[in-house]
């Protein structure tokens, strides 16, 4: 009887501990932003311009027919009470492709390896200055098509400047966690933080734009849904 | 004997180094308009080359304009350098021939003990050679009095520490030696405009008249100043791109003076949308924005008052009243470059255009202000030199 007992008080307090459950969501933008601008240097720029047949656009509000913003980085900002462990293997990619940074924003892991590419068939350069003591500022070419750059950030840091100034309209954006629960939405708006371990969190939205919002949720056994809009002032 | 060290190829070669920092400055307004500044991300070589061997097929897109800079800045230092030679007179060809043997020593030894240095190798026995092969022919006049030789080796001395500044600005990865690097380009000019000055007859004849009328000379002290501050607001602006925190003018986001509260910022970044700059808005580049609009106000009505003081004061003959027309027509060509600025949207030419006809206004009033120092009469000079030195006994005694 009293090893029941035992069982059933380990169990109580196991078992939660080792749930772990998703925050899914979307984020929408409320408001209308101003039209996006024609990247004209790209175009009449006499190598660039010849890889693009589009007309190159800013990226600066990525937002779908129903508001659905892409671009938005997601993350749990308070309540963690641990850091969930080493960074992940897989690295995370940044590709110079038509005279532009793909994808515009990325997130990664403290540690976790960014990988840049250079698809074009000419050369770039990778201007990065992080305002974050520890995270080390480079400025480094890389020939078309040339060989990968592989870089790691020590410490946490919101969009950090990727930009190419031989192309001076390249712009990327990196933000670094020291955890794993954070995302960045897709097109469709929509995010995933996966294995979220049970307990009361603050998760911010953060688009370099428009702004943040914050949620409080708290995460069980099941999986939760934290939609969030964020509001162009008027 | 100061006229003896003047000749016309020496004024002409002096305007002709004026004109060359002048386009130099332009260039490197260009480069930073367009954000280009860090495109060669190696200095004092540019992607591994001597920066005189980079192939022209490699200068693509911001690397042209950057690469453009560096060229034009080292044509700007040689012409300094010569023209600082060349104020020292027939005594400099000893100089030459000495210099010229040591660069080409120096570069054999670098061709011989180092590896992977022969292009600077080469350009350094070049230099030397050249060096030699002036002496020979260098010009005989006599050398120019002492203070415009120290004048010579000042600009040297900019030219260099102005290199130097430029080249931390791409290995430091910090926007601050710009700002720096943006003002000091500027007083260069002024130096090397004086030199210009001085090394023409213009300059004793300047001498001739005297003029007796120390608030204009105190005026044009004044808005020299006011022009250094208002470069130095400018230089700050440009190298924290932040010349469209205001996107708008006259008004500032519609207002007179614009709120920085927090949510009026978040508002402001929501709706900026650069395509050259990814810098946010911060109730800084607002603040100084706006001081940079009020202090143009100043700079407008006080060149306008320095006009009517001298035109009241000396008549619309002397170069004097002539030049400070002139000073008041590039306020308000800089007045109208800045408006334009904004309403284009920081176009990289209209930019770069206010960025040449600020230097330009900077040299004018420096000169007009040299200028009125030079035909002051000689008595009222040493009072205000005393008086500076702060000797309090000369000035009672002219009283």
């Amino acid at each position: 009887m009293k090893s029941i007992w035992l069982g059933a008080v380990l169990a109580a307090v196991v078992i939660p501990a080792t749930w772990a459950a998703d925050v899914t969501g979307k984020i929408t933008l409320k408001g209308t932003p101003a039209p996006e601008k024609e990247i004209a240097a790209l175009k009449n720029d006499a190598s660039c311009g010849k890889l693009r047949t589009d007309v190159p656009k800013t990226r600066f509000y990525v937002v779908g027919a129903g508001g659905e913003l892409a671009d938005v980085v997601v993350y749990i900002k308070e309540g963690l009470t641990t850091k969930g462990g080493d960074a992940p293997e897989t690295p995370v990619e940044l590709d110079q492709h038509g005279c532009e940074y793909v994808p515009y924003v990325v997130a990664l892991q403290t540690k976790q390896k960014l990988v840049i590419k250079n698809s074009d068939p000419l050369l770039h350069n990778i201007n990065v200055n992080p305002k974050v003591p520890g995270n080390k500022a480079f400025n480094e070419a890389q020939m078309g098509k040339g060989p990968n750059k592989i870089k790691t950030f020590d410490n946490p840091e919101m969009f950090i400047s990727f930009a190419c100034n031989v192309h001076p309209w390249m712009f990327a954006y990196v933000s670094v966690f020291d955890h794993p629960y954070f995302a960045v939405t897709g097109k469709d708006g929509s995010f995933k933080l996966g294995n979220v371990p049970p307990g009361k969190y603050v998760i911010e939205a953060f688009h370099r734009k428009g702004g943040k919002v914050t949620k409080e949720i708290t995460v069980d056994k099941d999986s939760q849904v934290a939609d969030m809009a964020i509001e162009l002032k008027p | 004997m100061e006229k003896s060290f003047r000749s016309t190829a020496l004024t002409i070669f002096a305007v002709l180094t004026a004109i060359s920092t002048l386009l130099l400055i332009s260039v490197g307004g260009i480069v930073t308009s367009k954000g280009v500044g860090m495109s060669v991300p190696d200095w004092p070589t540019t992607y591994g080359y001597n920066m005189f061997f980079f192939p022209f097929s490699k200068w693509e897109g911001g690397i042209f304009h950057e690469h453009s800079h560096r060229l034009l800045a080292s044509l700007v230092g040689l012409f300094t350098v010569i023209l600082a030679v060349w104020l020292h007179g027939r005594p400099a060809r000893r100089f030459l021939r000495v210099f010229g043997f040591l660069l080409v020593a120096f570069s054999v030894m670098i061709a011989i003990f180092t590896q992977g240095r022969l292009q600077t190798a080469s350009v350094m026995a070049l230099c030397g050679f050249v060096s030699v092969a002036l002496s020979f022919g260098w010009p005989g006049n006599l050398p120019a009095p002492g203070w415009v030789r120290r004048l010579g080796l000042a600009a040297v001395g900019a030219v260099l520490l102005q290199g130097l500044l430029g080249g931390l600005r791409v290995t430091l990865y910090k926007d601050q030696i710009g700002i720096f690097h943006g003002v000091l380009a500027q007083l260069f000019f002024c130096l090397v405009c004086l030199l210009a000055f001085v090394a023409s007859t213009k300059w004793e004849e300047i001498g001739l008249v005297r003029t007796q009328s120390p608030g204009i000379r105190s005026f044009g002290i004044l808005l020299t100043l006011l022009v250094v501050v208002q470069l130095g607001l400018g230089a700050t602006m440009r190298h924290q791109h932040a010349g469209l925190a205001i996107p708008d003018f006259p008004l500032a986001y519609g207002g007179w003076w614009p709120a920085t509260d927090e949510h009026s910022l978040i508002k402001y970044n929501q709706n900026k949308l650069d395509v050259g700059t990814n810098k946010a808005v911060t109730s800084f580049q607002i603040q100084l924005q706006m001081t940079h609009r009020v202090t143009a106000c100043i700079i407008l009505l006080a060149s306008l008052l320095l006009l009517k003081k001298t035109a009241w004061n000396l008549g619309w003959k002397l170069p004097l009243t002539r030049i400070s027309a002139v000073l008041v027509a590039l306020v308000l060509v800089q007045f109208s470059l800045g408006a334009f600025t904004i309403w284009s949207d920081k176009a990289a030419d209209i930019a770069t255009a206010h960025v040449a006809v600020g230097a330009l206004t900077l040299a004018g009033c420096f000169l007009f202000s040299t200028m009125a120092w030079k035909s002051m009469p000689q008595a009222s000079r040493e009072i205000l030199l005393a008086h500076a030195a702060g000797s309090p006994s000369i000035l009672q005694e002219s009283h």
